[in-house]
């Protein structure tokens, strides 16, 4: 692992890596989100009780699995920076933050605007609502933190802890709200032996959810490129970079 | 190491007894915060006893996180915890300590009170005694919890507010567990399952928070 991971300690290399994947992030997203939205949106069958305000799914869905995808891609990008003292890794802890933060409003968002025709409310206090809710606080705590601190450098570190202090609570979390209250429908596509969802359903889901996947990550390595470049501003290599941009 | 630990403990206690306005100010927004509730939603006896355990769990939570502060406040601004770092002493060890001492002076006074409350809102002797419970196994989490948010603000200028916006969501488990046992207690139902629960937060708690908030503070340091 330290072997793998030794070399992007320098943020140099670390930059250099994310430009590599930037590009098929992007493409990627733009593709599975082309594909996955327009098929669900335009060509899925509708839905025999819900009729087409069921569509929203393939939005709601995609984000609610990303906004834990992303809180996971932190707390890992915490836990490296925290055992190997990668600096890049504690940037990345603040860059994903934000996005993470986004897409957790978004599948709140359509939540409530799936929940508006189908159950008559726009928000009932029930558990996995709640629990993205408090995903939605977390995400807002780890930000918060990080720009109180002047020292860009301490202030990820602090908010990494955080990142991995509200990990080990996620769960704790889920279960406590999940056994306080539930009129969420179970999980549809997690079981994976025999699914409840119709596949000429299920495909364009899978496939929006890979690309809103892609675009998060495309989002977030963009995020972390921007955060070097500010941090390290007056580091030869930054400097090098741009002069060779000036000379094309 | 034990003798010098108990004797950390001593010294933590007598700066808290001789800092007395700051143990009571917290005390007395506890009460107050409880006491508005009457006020609000309305002196109906049935009604009280229907909001009392979430109300006095919430007050709880917010007179706790104003005392939260003076945990590691004054030991960081005038060094001695630099001094702690460097004194041999397991770091998580000294924390813990300092929990404890905080949990003494700040938390158990609420313990006290809290039969006052049981007047306030129309306990009956069941929910009272639930709520004891509840109280004596859920304080020393949110101690424990609260300890690694403050560490995780010292460094900053402002800390009150964002400390509070650190810690409440980490705090709802203990929240919704403690109240059902309350709740339960008032339909003369068993709660042993929510207590049980709660105290395995605390065990979890009390093995890695400390590790966490004296990672916590050696960031703080440079």
């Amino acid at each position: 692992m330290w072997k793998w991971l030794h070399p992007y300690a320098k943020t140099e290399r670390a930059f250099a890596l994310c430009s590599k994947l930037l590009p098929w992030c992007w493409g990627g997203a733009a593709l599975g989100l082309a594909i996955g939205l327009v098929w669900g949106l335009a060509f899925a069958p509708a839905d025999y009780q819900q009729g087409d305000s069921f569509r929203i799914i393939y939005l709601h869905v995609p984000s609610a699995i990303l906004s834990m995808g992303a809180y996971s891609g932190m707390a890992i990008a915490a836990f490296i920076g925290l055992v190997w003292q990668i600096r890049s890794a504690d940037m990345a802890v603040a860059a994903i933050a934000p996005v993470g933060a986004v897409v957790t409003f978004v599948a709140l968002f359509t939540g409530a605007a799936w929940g508006k025709p189908m159950w008559g409310t726009w928000w009932v206090w029930d558990a996995r609502l709640t629990s993205e809710l408090i995903l939605l606080f977390l995400y807002l705590g780890v930000m918060a933190l990080y720009q109180s601190f002047e020292d860009k450098q301490q202030g990820a570190k602090a908010a990494g802890i955080l990142a991995l202090v509200g990990v080990v609570n996620l769960p704790i979390i889920h279960y406590s709200v999940e056994w306080w209250n539930t009129l969420h429908q179970g999980a549809t596509i997690t079981k994976f032996g025999k699914p409840s969802i119709a596949p000429e359903m299920l495909w364009p889901l899978l496939i929006s959810i890979v690309g809103l996947g892609l675009l998060v990550a495309a989002l977030s390595l963009y995020r972390l490129q921007s955060e070097m470049i500010r941090r390290e501003m007056h580091r030869p290599w930054v400097q090098a970079m741009y002069r060779q941009q000036e000379g094309q | 190491m034990i003798a010098r630990l108990t004797g950390l403990l001593g010294r933590e206690m007598a700066l808290a007894y001789r800092q007395k306005s700051e143990l009571i100010q917290p005390l007395i927004f506890f009460v107050l915060v409880i006491s508005l509730f009457p006020l609000g939603v309305g002196p109906g006896p049935q009604m009280l006893q229907k909001i009392a355990p979430g109300v006095i769990w919430v007050a709880v939570l917010l007179s706790s996180l104003l005392g939260m502060e003076r945990l590691f406040r004054d030991d960081f601004s005038d060094g001695w915890l630099e001094q702690m770092m460097l004194s041999g002493l397991p770091l998580y060890a000294v924390v813990l300590v300092k929990v404890t001492a905080h949990w003494l002076t700040c938390v158990l006074p609420l313990l006290l009170i809290s039969p006052l409350l049981a007047l306030f809102l129309n306990l009956t002797p069941e929910m009272y005694v639930a709520l004891l419970c509840s109280l004596l196994v859920g304080t020393p989490l949110l101690s424990l919890v609260g300890a690694t948010g403050v560490a995780l603000t010292l460094g900053l200028q402002r800390g009150g507010v964002l400390l509070s916006l650190l810690l409440l969501p980490l705090f709802i488990p203990l929240l919704i567990f403690a109240t059902s046992a309350v709740d339960a207690a008032s339909m003369q139902l068993p709660y042993n399952g929510q207590l049980a629960i709660i105290g395995a937060l605390l065990l979890l708690a009390l093995a890695l928070t400390p590790v966490a908030t004296a990672h916590a503070l050696k960031i703080s340091q440079n």
